[in-house]
């Protein structure tokens, strides 16, 4: 049994280390800042999660599980927030390019995006 | 088997935190800088995580969730209050007259303009003085 579990928990902890380090890639390799934070809103929190999951498999602990159970919670909780900021601020300071979304807010419309030509 | 699995684990999460570290240094604005360093904190964490499994010690748990919680609130906090001010600003306010009045209140003064002017939205918490002049 503690065999397969920490098979299991092993696979989960490699895993989860490979998509944070994807994560690292792609917060390196992403030339804007919309993919960057996809990279942030999704691998991160797939492999944050699959490393708990792991620690949770190779600790077998009541307490312990709950605690990681809400960090996981709680990350699920956060990370859409933080994104939906990033972008939010993104889009207010115009670091982002306005021509790479799909659809055009009244809030931000797309023929004042180079920034400064307001100023 | 498990010290190997450690190692592995461990090496790419470094990398990857490397990486995160690069961006934050070279990152062109403030918030690809909060991006990067979410990633960073999220590398932490998972650092903490790996080193409890291999381990087994339960008592580093409660450090992730407070590593958890003050990476929400630092990256939140730069995207709401600070991604105004580094490198476009700070130049612009070095190059024309009128700009840096608008740096100069901060973000609390601009909500509360943000408000007054329109208030159906909360548009203008960042940069609500600037946009106005």
């Amino acid at each position: 049994m503690t065999v397969v579990t920490d098979v299991a928990a092993a696979v989960c902890l490699l895993l989860g280390a490979f998509f944070s380090f994807s994560a690292g890639v792609g917060v390196m390799r992403f030339d804007n800042l919309l993919s960057r934070m996809h990279v942030v809103a999704k691998p991160q929190v797939l492999g944050l999660l699959l490393l708990l999951a792991g620690v949770a498999l190779r600790l077998q602990d009541k307490g312990s599980a709950t605690m990681l159970l809400l960090v996981a919670i709680f990350q699920l909780m956060t990370s859409p927030v933080a994104a939906y900021m990033v972008g939010r601020a993104g889009l207010r300071t115009r670091c982002v390019d306005a021509t790479l979304l799909d659809t055009e807010d009244d809030a931000f419309p797309v023929r004042s995006s180079t920034p400064g030509d307001q100023a | 088997m498990m010290l190997a699995v450690g190692v592995v684990a461990t090496t790419l999460l470094a990398v990857g935190a490397l990486l995160a570290v690069v961006r934050i240094e070279r990152g062109p604005t403030m918030l690809d800088r909060t991006v990067a360093f979410d990633v960073l904190t999220t590398a932490l964490v998972g650092a903490i995580a790996v080193e409890a499994a291999i381990s087994r010690r339960t008592e580093s748990v409660p450090i992730l969730v407070v590593l958890s919680l003050v990476g929400f609130i630092g990256s939140v906090t730069i995207a709401r209050f600070a991604a105004v001010e580094p490198p476009k600003n700070g130049t612009a306010a070095q190059r024309s007259g009128p700009r840096p009045s608008s740096v100069g209140p901060g973000p609390g003064s601009g909500a509360v303009a943000g408000s007054e002017s329109e208030p159906t939205s909360d548009a203008g918490t960042t940069n609500a003085g600037g946009e106005v002049s």
